[in-house]
């Protein structure tokens, strides 16, 4: 095999594990509450900005850093839930997906107007590992090794825990989980935090290698919701295989044309599969 | 206030009682000032026709669904307000109608949802084993999922998975509805089994001839409003129902 080619599909496969991150986060969210958080993406770049602040101006070490931002993001979501969503919770679908978008846009500006336009690095820069004949970048391979152990951590704890089985059985009938003696608020209200929680532990692997600005969003959003459908929105695994798919179009795409033309190639396939199976590869 | 009832003499507050309640959904108004009252070890019936209300009747008691008027007492206490959540604390659990398991968990994990409430999962361990004693079927399937089981089995999780709180008051929702004949048998021994249990309850029914061979007493709820109450036995003798609800 050509080394540039095992150099892609290594490459696409570390994306993925970023990306099927913020896939289960956002599928979590969608899969419990019912609702799409259109500014899922955004609270990455608010995770971005805090590990930047963080780290880069304040001077704590990283490891400090990533935590408090994650901590920071699963109190942005679950501020999300408490302010925008939970009051349009019985609304139109299309009245929350506005709702959420325009905190899209409100996200975007506010971060406009407090940091500028600039792109920031954090200046933290990992070399690069020899595998072999290739190089394989240290800090993608840490968020991939990151985003696998977040996701196990995520499958334990809707599996072995109470509180995760009841965020499964909440998903599957709201109403009957009350005749349980549970509160559907209190739920929804964890399940919203976690799902921030993920996107700021992303945020924390994305922010080692790319720099933050206020748009960094639109670089993964689109991506991240195409692969949410494409598994099946709100199937968690089928999110989960559906970011390799991608991340393996992307990078393999990227390896024959180029990395634009592999994008308009997984649109493509995303075109067709709405047409094929609306419900999802990996859909019920 | 509807016929003559038969509960004991006693001055303790009864375990259930409903005041004149109304309940409505929407502009559609369901039940019309209708009182009830269970008092402790007791198995008393619902009967009635489709759309009678007998269905909204267990959702208003429960709180899945708020009264528009009237009161609902538990052991003296108004607990017409509480939402849901907060009713299976007090001591009554509701299995619904069509059991509304949560199809994609295990048995088990149907079982523990059962016990959510602190009080009851401090003894989780304890009242899964009982409940298995009791059902042992449910211990052959714990680890299946609990939407591939039959309408039987399913009912006897929906069951056990209301026990799991140790409920005062014991709510459920036409248990036999959409079950095979033999499952349908199967079901009311269950209901037997629990009775015998000690557990008092309150079922909703259209299994008319079956519900009554199995209560003390019963309320026949129409269009709304308890029409005809009684012991089971008057009501097994009373001609309009024979007519009505028995074939007979």
């Amino acid at each position: 095999m050509d080394i540039f080619l095992l150099e892609a599909v290594v490459d696409g496969l570390l994306l993925g594990g970023v990306l099927a991150l913020l896939a289960l986060g956002l599928n979590l969210i969608f899969g419990v509450i019912d609702v799409v958080w259109i500014c899922y993406v955004e609270l990455v770049m608010c995770g971005m900005y805090a590990v930047y602040w963080l780290y880069a101006y304040f001077g704590l070490p990283f490891y400090v850093a990533g935590p408090v931002a994650i901590l920071f993001v699963a109190g942005l979501g679950a501020l999300v839930h408490l302010l925008i969503i939970e009051p349009v919770l019985n609304f139109a679908p299309i009245n929350q997906l506005l709702a959420t978008g325009g905190l899209l846009f409100f996200l975007q500006s506010f971060a406009t107007l407090l940091f500028s336009t600039d792109f920031r690095n954090i200046g933290l820069h990992l070399a690069p590992i020899e595998l072999g004949e290739i190089d394989v970048s240290k800090a993608r391979l840490l968020a991939f090794a990151v985003a696998l152990l977040g996701a196990g951590g995520l499958y334990l704890f809707l599996k072995r825990t109470y509180l995760g089985t009841a965020i499964r059985a909440i998903s599957q009938d709201h109403e009957v989980m009350g005749l349980m003696g549970v509160s559907q608020r209190s739920i929804y209200f964890i399940t919203s935090a976690i799902g921030g929680g993920l996107a700021g532990l992303a945020a924390c692997l994305l922010v080692l290698q790319y720099d933050v600005h206020p748009f960094i969003g639109n670089s993964f959003g689109p991506i991240t919701f195409m692969i949410c459908v494409l598994g099946g929105l709100g199937n968690m695994l089928g999110g989960f295989a559906a970011a390799f798919i991608m991340s393996q179009i992307i990078a393999v795409g990227g390896y024959y044309f180029s990395i634009e033309f592999s994008y308009v190639l997984a649109f493509l396939l995303f075109i067709v599969m709405i047409f094929v199976r609306p419900q999802g590869i990996f859909g019920r | 206030m509807a016929a003559a009832t038969i509960s004991p003499a006693t001055t303790e507050p009864q375990l259930l009682t409903l005041s004149e309640v109304s309940a409505a959904y929407g502009s559609f108004q369901a039940l019309f000032g209708v009182s009830l009252s269970v008092s402790n070890g007791e198995a008393v019936g619902v009967i009635g026709p489709n759309g009678a209300g007998k269905t909204t009747l267990m959702r208003v008691i429960s709180g899945m669904l708020a009264a528009t008027a009237g009161e609902v007492r538990l052991l003296g206490n108004a607990i017409t307000q509480l939402p849901s959540h907060r009713i299976v604390a007090e001591g009554i659990a509701h299995v619904p109608e069509n059991r509304r398991l949560f199809a994609r968990l295990t048995v088990e994990e149907n079982l523990r949802m059962g016990a959510y409430i602190p009080a009851a999962r401090q003894h989780v361990a304890e009242r899964l084993h009982w409940v298995y004693e009791l059902f042992p079927r449910l211990r052959e399937r714990r680890s299946q999922l609990a939407g591939t089981m039959s309408g039987g089995e399913q009912q006897m999780c929906a069951i056990g998975r209301a026990l799991m709180s140790q409920p005062k008051l014991l709510l459920m929702d036409e248990p036999s509805a959409g079950l095979a004949p033999l499952a349908v048998e199967q079901v009311f021994e269950l209901v037997r089994r629990i009775r015998a249990e000690g557990f008092t309850v309150l079922i909703v029914e259209q299994n008319v001839q079956q519900v009554l061979a199995l209560v003390d007493r019963a309320y026949l709820l129409e269009a709304g409003y308890i029409h005809l109450s009684g012991s089971a036995a008057e009501l097994r003798e009373n001609e309009a129902i024979r007519k009505a609800y028995m074939g007979l």
